[in-house]
């Protein structure tokens, strides 16, 4: 009795915490959508904040004044024609690149034992140490378009090495996680393949399990279901679908796919080649209705117009 | 077959084109007629086409179309298109539908030979400081990851440093008995002929002795390493890099320097000394060869000859040696594979880069260290 009385102590100490820190991130001045769908607050605990970034190759500019803020839990979609620059910003997303201008922040539980510390804490990536930056990117699963598995290694020492590299488990129970991991993604039974031995799909789904390794916050997907045939495509979408239901993380997605932009998407933005910069922002559902920009939607309606929808 | 009337006073030419308009090597000459006879009539204002009797074409009528086309925009006189066959109309419609975007085109400056080569040059000069930078950044890099593998607060496990040990011993060792023996070979048999006019063959174990124990056998198997273990090295990070492979790493905070590039570094500076007292033995077998088989000398003479002229200090000297391109071969390796651009070609460059840079640097670091042991009278 005294410890269930303890334990629901704590428990309404961290929720009274939690609503504490919310409301703190809600005054921050968040920017505000172009196209405008308002959620309801509680599903609003902004993520990640993009701060007015430049993207650029040394003066090539990819592109500017991008602000906007991915919300926990959403199913963020970076979107635009060929070669806007959609890779680039996740590249800039997941720390592999320096903005030229302008600020991302991360807004991270830092999981500290003691309780007065573990609270909800903005990280500003590029201007932080490299320990905190090693951290935060602990937080982040990505996969890449190709899969980018380590060709030397078995599929499982691949997913063991994240595991490997930051927690103290012991081999046989990193080697069990591994094959957890690789079941989730239908995989079970491949743990001693190497990456050249099983197909381009299966590669993707073995860099999934991969990216899941350390039940990252955030994911990363760079075009998931480029390459794939049409049902396996759709089976991804369920798969990333089940991840946030299952894990709560919050899933960034570059994607051409319009099928599974529709069927995944809670929240996009819209990078523009010409202007060099978003020109839209918000639910793909909600953008396909109400946008007035012509560019969006030829680009949700695969150039056909309003009429078709 | 093409041919020209004109009508409306001349005002008008007709080119008619009949039969086959199919690609070959008339096209330039059918142009050039077509060009030349619409210049010998300054009057004409428009250019029609009769093409009832064509029977096939290929893209070739569009670039000869084309080309026209572009003439009588330059002097304002009017292309008609209507009596083209419909296909024609339809893919010339299709080539302009999205017009040349403003400095997409890559501008070529010709220059002479001798003005590229100069600008060749410059583009090195320029470069170089950003080079030697990047090549600092790599050595201050690896030797932050040496700080923290040697206090103990980064630890490379076996599974990874094993399989680049053997790579790079066990599999070595054909190759490099094969050259240390004959460079040991071809020492003696250099080395014969003088000193047979003395009658000092007997010397021949000296000389393939000291010199293979001394520099030799640490440099053959040096240059032997850099073409084989250097250039993998370059070609499996270049391709990992071009796979987004050390992306991944990065993103999990795992230092592709630590993971990849100090293994790599470890294991060739620990079996490059193994190697160089194997190529060393191989080197004086190979001059043993030639001492017993061609100047009749006694195998036990050889051997006492070779253990009487060779000085401790001379093997320390090769192993230093050795050790030290260890090092060498197998940063010049990583540092490229490092460097690699995103594509196929570029793994190429890498690797070949890597040898390059590896046998550069095991030719300076020998007259380093040949000069300094001289200073120090070793």
């Amino acid at each position: 009795m005294l410890w269930g009385f303890k334990h629901l102590d704590i428990k309404t100490a961290s929720i009274t915490l939690k609503n504490l820190t919310e409301r703190e991130i809600g005054d921050i001045k968040v920017p505000p959508d172009l196209t405008v769908k308002n959620l309801p607050d509680s599903m609003k605990t902004p993520h990640i904040i993009v701060k007015n970034i430049t993207m650029a190759y040394g003066d090539l500019v990819i592109q500017q004044n991008l602000d906007f803020t991915v919300n926990k839990g959403d199913i963020f979609i970076i979107m635009g024609g060929s070669g806007c620059g959609k890779s680039t910003l996740l590249r800039h997303l997941v720390g592999l690149q320096k903005p030229a201008k302008g600020d991302i922040i991360y807004n991270v539980l830092s999981k500290n034992s003691d309780l007065e510390q573990n609270r909800q804490k903005e990280i500003n990536f590029w201007n932080t140490s490299a320990e905190e930056q090693r951290l935060l990117m602990k937080n982040f699963g990505i996969l890449y378009q190709s899969g980018a598995l380590w060709s030397s290694m078995t599929l499982a020492e691949n997913i063991a090495l994240p595991l490997e590299a930051y927690t103290d488990l012991s081999s046989s129970q990193i080697m069990e996680l591994a094959s957890l991991k690789l079941a989730l993604v239908g995989l079970a039974g491949f743990e001693g393949y190497y990456p050249s031995e099983i197909s381009g799909g299966m590669r993707k789904r073995a860099g999934l399990a991969r990216a899941m390794a350390l039940d990252p916050d955030f994911l990363f997907f760079d075009e998931p279901s480029a390459g794939l045939d049409p049902v396996s495509a759709r089976l991804l979408d369920d798969l990333i679908l089940e991840l946030r239901q299952s894990f709560g993380s919050t899933i960034v997605v570059v994607t051409h796919e319009l099928a599974s932009m529709f069927a995944i998407g809670t929240n996009s933005v819209f990078l523009d080649p010409v202007t060099k910069t978003m020109i839209a922002h918000g639910d793909p559902k909600y953008l396909l209705e109400s946008s007035k920009d012509e560019r969006v939607i030829n680009f949700l309606t695969r150039g056909e117009g309003k009429q078709i929808v | 077959m093409i041919n020209y009337k004109t009508v409306n006073d001349n005002k008008c030419l007709v080119i008619e084109i009949s039969e086959d308009f199919i690609i070959d090597n008339s096209d330039n000459i059918k142009l050039k007629d077509a060009i030349n006879k619409i210049e010998s009539l300054p009057e004409i204002a428009e250019i029609d086409f009769d093409t009832t009797a064509l029977k096939s074409w290929d893209s070739s009528i569009l670039t000869f179309l084309n080309h026209i086309k572009s003439h009588c925009l330059k002097h304002n006189i009017a292309f008609i298109k209507d009596s083209l066959p419909g296909g024609v109309q339809r893919l010339i419609a299709l080539a302009e539908a999205v017009p040349e975007r403003k400095g997409v085109r890559k501008t070529e400056v010709n220059r002479s030979y001798l003005a590229s080569s100069v600008a060749a040059i410059g583009e090195k000069v320029v470069n170089f400081t950003k080079t030697s930078k990047d090549m600092l950044a790599f050595l201050g890099e690896t030797t932050i990851a040496f700080a923290r593998l040697i206090t103990g607060r980064y630890k490379i496990r076996g599974s990874i440093l094993m399989p680049i040990i053997r790579e790079c011993s066990v599999d070595a060792l054909p190759i490099v008995s094969l050259i240390s023996c004959l460079v040991g070979l071809i020492l003696a048999f250099v080395g014969a002929v003088q000193l047979v006019i003395f009658g000092a063959q007997i010397y021949v174990a000296s000389l393939v002795g000291i010199a293979m124990i001394r520099v030799m056998g640490a440099v053959m198997a040096g240059v032997i390493m850099a073409g084989r273990t250097g250039a993998a090295f370059a070609a499996q990070l270049g391709t990992m890099e071009v796979n987004e492979e050390i992306d991944a790493l990065k993103t999990l905070g795992i230092s592709p320097v630590e993971f990849l590039v100090l293994p790599r570094v470890l294991a060739l500076s620990i079996i490059m000394p193994l190697l160089c007292v194997y190529a060393d033995l191989m080197g004086i077998l190979g001059g043993m060869i030639v001492g017993v088989f061609m100047l009749d000398l006694n195998v036990m003479e050889y051997y006492n000859m070779t253990r009487d002229s060779v000085s401790l200090n001379s093997f320390w000297i090769g192993i230093f040696q050795s050790f030290v391109f260890g090092i060498l071969v197998a940063l010049a390796g990583c540092l490229r594979g490092m460097q690699c651009k995103r594509s196929a070609s570029a793994v190429g460059e890498a690797a070949t880069a890597a040898v390059v840079t590896g046998i550069v640097a095991i030719v300076v670091a020998t007259a380093v260290i040949t000069v300094l042991c001289n200073v120090m009278g070793i």
